[in-house]
């Protein structure tokens, strides 16, 4: 008998704010591994670096920016609403955030193919 | 469904936390609210149904449950407007123990209320002058904008924080406890900001609004504890805390 109440849009914002951030922590240690392999010698840096130009490996990355971008302007929006003084309006500010973070993605995505 | 017209299939939580809803044909009537339909039900249906209501105008705050998954004040909410096809499920408040039926104990709500320091605390006696608090500074604006709370729960059973957390003070004792941090007239805003800096306290809030979707005196706790977040801040940095 539990009724979470969590149809509403900053519930989402807090979600997809998670998500992203755990998201981003998952990566950060791939990319290093990646760049660490340079010290294998350019070829093995290489070979990752070719793998990194099929097709799917590229919408992973358009996927990659946009978590980027959400976490950055949804994270601005909390750091604004915790220091600033009030301001009314934030599901269309988290709102805001999550449709300029896709933008971004696909302009990345049409700058890399 | 077979069912007149004129009649409202109504589901009540009966029990305690391991009970189960049951179900009861209700008259429709015209500006009818859910505390009407509950009131119904025990009078002419099941006398032993236990609920809990006072003013039935909006003032006293012990009415609310949670009304086709939502909490609300019951005295104030027409079943024309909550109602799905003729159809209202009735449950006591989220994050409350249930007592019985949809009576919930109350008394970690008002605790907490307390362990944030909710409390007014005068420096002056009744021979000294009474302090004016012109309306229009800040402080009193803030005052304003959270002082109308009724003590409903409503936002406290909104708040997924206060499900994950349970020793998280939630929504509606930290709006109290900022509308008394800017009464210039209190003593015990120092050991109040403290109380609200702790574990349980302000910094809990992940700003969801959930309390502000659902709160029927339409007040705005996030705002207020953010107000709290900055406070403590400000004492923090400059080692008031
Ligand atoms: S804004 Fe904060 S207090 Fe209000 S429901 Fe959300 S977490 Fe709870
Ligand atoms: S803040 Fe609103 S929802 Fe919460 S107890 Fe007060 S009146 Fe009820
Ligand atoms: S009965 Fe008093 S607020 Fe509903």
């Amino acid at each position: 008998m539990t009724h979470p109440h969590r149809n509403q849009p900053l519930w989402w914002a807090f979600a997809l704010h998670r998500v992203s951030g755990l998201g981003l922590a998952c990566f950060l240690p791939l990319h290093f591994l990646v760049l660490g392999s340079a010290l294998n010698g350019d070829a093995a840096l290489d070979g990752v670096l070719a793998w990194t130009e099929s097709g799917p490996v590229k919408l992973a990355e358009m996927g990659l920016v946009f978590l980027l971008a959400l976490h950055l302007l949804g994270g601005l929006r909390l750091l604004a609403l915790e220091f600033l003084p009030w301001r009314d309006g934030q599901a269309t500010l988290a709102a805001l955030a999550g449709s300029v973070s896709l933008v971004f993605a696909f302009i990345f995505m049409f700058n890399v193919i | 469904m077979n069912r007149a017209d004129d009649t409202l299939a109504v589901e009540i939580w009966k029990g305690g936390t391991d009970g189960r809803l049951a179900a009861f044909e209700v008259p429709l009537r015209a500006n009818q609210t859910v505390l009407d339909v509950v009131t119904w039900v025990q009078r002419h249906r099941d006398p032993a149904l236990a609920y809990r209501f006072a003013c039935r105008v909006g003032m006293c705050g012990s009415c609310a449950m949670t009304v086709n998954g939502k909490p609300r004040w019951t005295c104030r909410t027409h079943v024309a407007k909550v109602a799905v096809e003729r159809h209202l499920t009735i449950e006591p408040l989220r994050n409350l123990p249930v007592i019985k039926d949809l009576a919930c104990d109350m008394t970690v709500f008002f605790e907490k209320w307390q362990a944030a320091r909710g409390r007014f605390e005068g420096r002056t006696t009744r021979h000294d002058e009474v302090v004016q608090l012109a309306p229009d500074t800040p402080a009193r604006v803030a005052i304003d904008a959270g002082i109308e709370c009724i003590n409903c729960a409503v936002c406290y059973a909104a708040c997924d924080v206060v499900a994950w957390k349970p020793d998280y003070l939630g929504p509606a004792a930290l709006n109290r406890a900022w509308t008394l941090q800017n009464d210039t007239r209190d003593a015990g805003q120092e050991a109040r900001l403290a109380a609200v800096a702790g574990d349980a306290g302000c910094h809990n809030c992940h700003s969801l609004q959930g309390c502000v979707a659902h709160c029927p005196k339409a007040l705005n706790p996030t705002a207020a504890i953010a107000g709290l977040k900055r406070a403590v801040f400000r004492a923090a940095l400059s080692g008031d805390l």
